[in-house]
């Protein structure tokens, strides 16, 4: 019989009969065996290189790209260098992303609740958007909304007025925009004071209304400020009133902002698809709420508008945010079809160098860096939002 | 061979910081019967499944049939065919039939043939008396028929040790009688026993000692009559005040 | 006939049926289009604006529309309505792509043979043992009627095979290959093992965090390099490749999911017999959670599916890719719409066929506990 409380004898580091044992001569031999597939691999890639005289490295970044890019946010000449030529192609994933990303929640949610109207038409309406969209793959959905732009739409001598003065050709979509002066510096930033006295508003009014019951008016006076502000910014910067508006010619559209026909069929063939599967997230995430809760919401004496917002949606809500921001990252990753119909974003770029440089590689690499940033960045905030917004269980 | 069958020494457990099992001190004579009862939270189960090495103790020394509980898997391996076990969720395993079910082991840890283990499988299910099911699927029996079929899966192995943890707590009333009508009838063949469980009647009836646990310790044990009767701790009288029915 | 006790009311002989304005297809209409005013109002809208555009897309389609490959005739028409003439004109190279014309029964008999066993593998009742093997039969049938090389049937070059069966051979072989990688990465994650577990979830995330393109990229300019000099493999080899080492990662999310579903009594009660952790694995832990993943594995080959229509980026000629071969035609390459259309209906078709097959099936498996004679013996 041992002493009580005296450690136990180690065995032998590396023994096969003990549970940490066989653990520490598993992992032993997984690192060797990755190891020499890695070396293996490595290699391969320094010989092949070699016999391809490719050179490697990161050094081709700072030579100039030699190339054009159709469009971007970013200022950008074939002169500037390979770096600020990938730095283009992110700045448009991006561009595309983001408004991608609006537009299918926008019609994703209007979809998504469609599904469970009363209404049978609607319902089937809604439903045969879904199946139609989620069937077909996306790259076909692309291909024939690029073509249907560039051959349907008509030339840009005789364009199609949406609106006045927004004109949709085969050169694109164009619309007014303001000429940029101070006025519109100052309406900005009006609107981002305004908005940060709206959310303080709201915040008072609710500790008002929780101390005393009584509801002071704070949803309307926040948005007075939210939209005052601007207002105001705007006359004190001397009420710009120029716009710089597109006018037909006799070739094509000119003046004003453009987007193009590449820009457009791919925001709509991804919003679309997109939202076909935010719908089914949306509607997932109602009908996961138990009836039981709605009942008794209503047996409390609650509103049916007082139901919705406070007991169906948050619930809602905790079910649909995660999958949601699966969809949002999915959207991002396959604006890299973008490669397909010539919309310079950063996988069509990084194409481009590597027909030109032969660097696949280093190339790859660096997709493959930002997409993984990206998503990253969107765990992280998925797992603050998670922690922040669990239901409390024992 | 003399000398207790289970043997814990100063043996202390934690979960992370929670200290589970407190200096536990504890001897098992061969064809004793031990029920062990307490609060959620107490520990007991946590006793039990060391026994077994379903759960690892950090200090102290535990010693089943004269193997000690160590690092070393051939002892928890040796230690696992002497001891069975019954789970409180039963644990069958659903893709397979009943028969499969109980000669799924003879077959994979003693490596016999199939014929013989089936035909070892037919005699333990005979003797919980639920032969007529063996072709079924577990989902098709009701509660009291799977803990029963788990009864004879552990006693297949021929233990020496049989544990029960909580057998009953998820049967519906009126099949907690036959799991315990089995039970009864294991103690009556000389079973050693250790069972952890609500039922205060099968306690008085059949247990040799009662074992009461707080908080990771062992506060009293005795023998069932003493047990009930005169329960010599403040807590056990609290615990007992609310089992028992008035 | 027991006289009513007084004052009780009398029994009805039968249950009634509802009053006449709670049933019917009147009842139907008021409940489902016409229920309150906004409801009734988005019907009359939906409604007119069905009845303007339904007729005119069934003329554009249908009616109007031309079927002969007559190439005057479509170009007459001047897109006032189909041009189906188009389809009939390339369905063959849409469909088989540039296979030899002369030869392109055998990759239609291949699809067919494919096509027939998944319906037989479709139903719970033929999931036996012999159908493991019969599968890596059927495929080795499939690479040997597309190949040729032996039995009288002359050799066709991997370049060469197109169009339909390309699509389905990607799908099927990217499947069965991600599987067992899949199943590898799945149990490594949950391993105790810290390297294990990194590892897995590594690849695992890396792989997830990119998009497939990126993984073609790779396979179509990397793998060349990793390979040892002198070893070449072939376009079709490393798209496969790659198609593999993507699917896998998603397959060892699905197949993670079903072992993080199986309660954890079943591993307990399995070690507390005696079994080994690979005794474990194998006997107890993976059946049941490969069974309850199966609807998630026939999204997974629906997702390959779609996915595989990707591979046109690097040059290859599946379903997409040849209808983009066959509009590379400038006699034919306007009437590109009805190109898309036909290959959206083989897709749609296909796609939702598996989507309604996976409900189904799910459905089915929900009651295995309660029918368990119809899954394998």
């Amino acid at each position: 019989m041992g002493r009580a409380g005296e450690t136990r004898v180690r065995g032998p580091l590396f023994s096969w009969s003990t549970r940490s044992g066989r653990a520490r001569i598993a992992q032993a031999v997984l690192l060797a065996a990755l190891f020499a597939a890695g070396a293996w691999l490595w290699n391969n890639t320094r010989a092949n290189l070699a016999a391809r005289q490719i050179h490697s490295g990161f050094g081709f970044l700072r030579e100039p790209a030699g190339f054009a890019i159709g469009e971007g946010l970013v200022p950008y000449s074939p002169t500037d260098s390979y770096l600020w030529a990938f730095a283009a192609g992110v700045g448009n994933t991006l561009r595309v992303a983001a408004c991608g990303i609006a537009l299918a929640t926008f019609l994703g949610i209007i979809v998504g609740v469609g599904r469970l109207s009363r209404n049978a038409l609607v319902r089937w309406l809604c439903t045969g958007y879904v199946e139609v969209l989620r069937n077909v793959p996306l790259i076909v959905q692309l291909f024939a909304w690029y073509l249907a732009a560039t051959e349907i739409l008509p030339e840009a001598a005789s364009p199609v007025e949406l609106a006045p003065h927004v004109y949709l050709s085969k050169e694109g979509l164009q619309f007014p925009t303001p000429v940029w002066a101070r006025g519109w510096g100052f309406a900005l930033a009006g609107l981002g004071l305004g908005i940060l006295c709206a959310l303080a508003l709201s915040r008072w009014a609710r500790g008002r209304r929780e101390r005393t019951g009584r509801r002071p008016r704070g949803l309307w006076l926040g948005l007075l400020a939210a939209a005052a502000l601007p207002i105001a910014g705007w006359v004190a910067g001397g009420a710009p009133r120029a716009l710089d508006v597109p006018e037909v010619t006799a070739f094509n559209v000119s003046g004003g902002t453009g987007v193009t026909p590449e820009f457009l069929a791919l925001l709509i063939g991804l919003a679309t698809f997109t939202s076909a599967y935010i719908a089914e997230i949306v509607r997932s995430g109602i009908l996961a709420v138990p009836h039981g809760q709605t009942e008794a919401a209503e047996a409390l004496g609650l509103s049916r508008h007082q139901v919705l917002r406070l007991v169906v949606f948050p619930q809602a809500l905790r079910v649909i945010i995660p999958p949601l921001t699966s969809q949002f990252l999915n959207l991002t990753k396959n604006s890299s079809l973008a490669v397909a119909i010539g919309f310079p974003d950063l996988v069509s770029i990084a194409n481009t160098a590597i027909n030109q440089n032969g660097q696949a590689l280093e190339c790859i690499v660096l997709i493959m860096s930002v997409y993984l940033t990206i998503n990253l960045a969107t765990a992280l905030a998925m797992g603050v939002y998670n922690r922040r917004a669990a239901l409390v269980e024992r | 061979m003399n000398g207790p069958i289970i043997e814990f020494a100063r043996v202390n457990k934690w979960f992370g910081k929670f200290h589970v099992l407190q200096d536990i001190d504890l001897a098992v004579g061969r064809g004793e019967r031990i029920v062990v009862c307490g609060p959620s939270g107490s520990g007991k189960s946590t006793l039990i499944r060391c026994i077994n090495r379903l759960e690892e103790h950090q200090e102290g020394r535990i010693v089943v049939d004269g193997v000690e509980l160590t690092e070393d898997l051939r002892s928890v391996e040796r230690v696992r065919r002497e001891v069975g076990m019954v789970f409180q969720q039963f644990n069958l395993f659903p893709h397979l039939r009943v028969l499969e079910n109980v000669a799924l082991a003879p077959i994979c840890v003693l490596k016999l043939p199939r014929k013989e283990a089936e035909a070892r499988a037919t005699q333990q299910l005979a003797r919980v008396r639920i032969g007529d099911q063996a072709k079924k699927y577990p989902g098709q029996l009701s509660g009291g028929q799977q803990q029963r079929v788990a009864i004879a899966r552990a006693l297949c192995l021929q233990p020496k040790i049989m544990l029960f943890d909580e057998p009953t707590s998820a049967l519906d009333p009126e099949m907690v009688k036959e799991v315990l009508d089995v039970m009864l009838e294991l103690a009556t063949q000389g079973m050693t026993m250790v069972v952890v469980t609500h039922e205060m009647g099968f306690a008085r009836s059949v247990a040799d000692r009662v074992l009461f646990m707080d908080q990771g310790r062992i506060v009293e044990q005795n023998p069932p009559a003493e047990f009930f009767a005169n329960p010599r701790n403040e807590r056990t009288r609290d615990f007992l005040a609310k089992v028992l029915p008035r | 006939m027991p006289l009513a006790a007084e004052g009780a009311t009398p029994a009805p002989d039968s249950p009634r049926a509802p009053p006449r304005c709670a049933r019917g297809p009147g009842a139907w209409l008021r409940a489902n289009l016409f229920a309150n005013v906004p409801s009734a109002v988005a019907t009359l809208l939906l409604a007119a604006a069905l009845v303007r555009v339904l007729p005119a897309a069934v003329r554009w389609l249908v009616t109007d529309a031309v079927y002969s490959p007559d190439y005057a005739a479509c170009r007459a028409l001047d897109y006032r309505a189909a041009c189906w003439g188009f389809v009939a004109q390339k369905y063959r190279l849409i469909l088989f792509g540039r296979y030899p014309y002369a030869d392109q029964w055998r990759p239609l008999a291949a699809t067919l043979l494919v096509v027939v066993a998944l319906l037989v593998t479709a139903h719970p009742r033929s999931w036996r043992r012999w159908l493991w093997p019969a599968w890596v039969v059927i495929l080795a049938v499939f690479l040997l009627l597309m190949g040729g090389g032996a039995f009288g049937l002359s050799r066709v070059e991997p370049g060469l095979w197109g169009g339909l069966p390309l699509t389905v051979l990607l799908t099927l072989v990217g499947m069965a290959a991600s599987i067992p990688i899949g199943i590898v990465l799945a149990v490594g994650r949950r391993s105790h093992l810290p390297l294990a577990r990194a590892a897995s979830a590594l690849y695992i995330e890396m792989v997830r965090g990119v998009p497939l393109i990126t993984v073609l990229f790779v396979a179509s300019f990397v793998f060349p390099l990793l390979l040892p000099m002198g070893l070449r493999l072939d376009v079709l080899t490393r798209v496969v490749l790659g198609i593999t080492f993507f699917q896998a990662a998603y397959m060892a999310e699905v197949v993670r999911g079903g072992l993080q579903a199986l309660p954890r009594g079943q591993y307990e009660a399995a070690i507390s017999v005696g079994l080994t952790w690979w005794q474990a694995q194998r006997k107890v832990i993976l059946p049941q959670a490969l069974t309850l993943v199966i609807p998630s594995f026939v999204n997974s080959l629906l997702s390959t599916f779609m996915d595989t229509s990707l591979v046109t980026v690097v040059s290859m000629y599946d379903l997409t890719g040849a209808l983009r071969l066959a509009l590379g035609d400038p006699q034919w390459r306007h009437f590109f719409l009805e190109g898309y259309l036909f290959i959206a209906a083989v897709y749609f078709t296909s796609c939702l066929a598996m989507s309604r097959y996976s409900a189904w099936l799910e459905h089915r498996l929900g009651s295995w506990a309660r029918r368990p004679e119809a899954l394998r013996a």
